[in-house]
């Protein structure tokens, strides 16, 4: 299987994630902003960093790049889509998710270890969690606040679309404690920590976010 | 020249942790008169001449698309001499 990852001008956990494609048996495609060419592939993953310097706002200007033209046609028609951090901010300036991420709540960019509990097990990302499943990824980031209007809010809940939550004391201000949430047809998913970063215990402090890459695997060869 | 001026502030509702911070900033250094602060963005566009109303609709609609995002921002569009 082909995972697209796209690399944008600012860009830093590229490679992190076409490792962890790559250790979840997949094969990792690089993509880049400036090319609308998907090169056939049958998943993509926003990586984080800060794409464009998060000017303006996060995701703001990417959101504009020709490869995002493609990914969100594709995506639309149901491709599975992972944004990761700078990659969930794209996701929901795109109007891909609903909602958007703000300012921690503190103003402090976090870099941590963080646990979160897996509650939806439906999507393309993670059919390979258990419901109720804690992980332990890291989380770094300066602006992951969820933040959505209230009628949103109770249509994510309603429709069981919140991926995964954050364990404990929250972060970063989001509401409902919201790590991550995916679309009606759960092809599209956005989560704010890094599961690319815990593949294997030599480099993260867990392997917990593998299942990430090997779910959207598994998700290719069921449909 | 006159310039057009879009001022983007985040919507009431949506926690503005910058804001808190100048607003607690404030009494430390004297301050006392303020109840609350919001932060906002302010951009200011030249065009040649005079703005027309098509290109001030146009503005429009950019601010919309790039300069805000309307999920958690509200914008206004106005000329400034």
């Amino acid at each position: 299987m082909r995972v697209g990852v796209v690399t944008f001008p600012g860009t830093l956990d590229d490679r992190d994630a076409a490792r962890a494609v790559v250790a979840a048996g997949g094969q990792a495609i690089s993509l880049w902003h400036n090319d609308a060419d998907l090169k056939s592939v049958d998943a993509v993953v926003l990586p984080g960093g800060f794409s464009y310097g998060d000017y303006l706002r996060c995701g703001a200007i990417s959101r504009f790049a020709p490869v995002m033209k493609s990914i969100i046609n594709r995506a639309e028609g149901g491709m599975p889509l992972l944004g990761i951090c700078n990659g969930f901010q794209v996701l929901c300036e795109a109007h891909l998710l609903p909602g958007a991420l703000t300012r921690n709540h503190e103003l402090h960019f976090l870099c941590r270890d963080q646990v979160i509990k897996i509650e939806n097990n439906n999507s393309s990302w993670t059919l390979n969690y258990e419901i109720g499943q804690e992980i332990l990824i890291p989380l770094k980031n300066g602006e992951g606040s969820f933040q959505c209007d209230d009628a949103t809010l109770a249509q994510l809940e309603g429709q069981n679309r919140i991926i995964a939550r954050y364990v404990g004391e929250n972060p970063n201000g989001s509401r409902n404690l919201i790590a991550g949430i995916t679309n009606a047809r759960g092809n599209i998913v956005g989560l704010m920590p890094h599961p690319e970063h815990a593949i294997d215990p030599l480099t993260g402090p867990s392997s917990d976010g593998l299942a990430f890459f090997t779910s959207v695997l598994k998700a290719a060869v069921n449909s | 020249m006159a310039k057009i001026v879009v001022e983007v502030m985040l919507k009431p509702e949506i926690l503005d942790p910058q804001g808190k911070a100048v607003a607690s900033a404030l009494p430390r250094l004297g301050f006392t008169f303020a109840t609350s602060v919001r932060q906002g963005k302010r951009f200011e566009i030249e065009v040649a001449g005079d703005p027309t109303p098509a290109q001030l609709a146009e503005v429009e609609k950019a601010a919309g698309t790039l300069l805000a995002n309307p999920v958690i921002e509200n914008y206004t569009v106005k000329v400034e001499k």
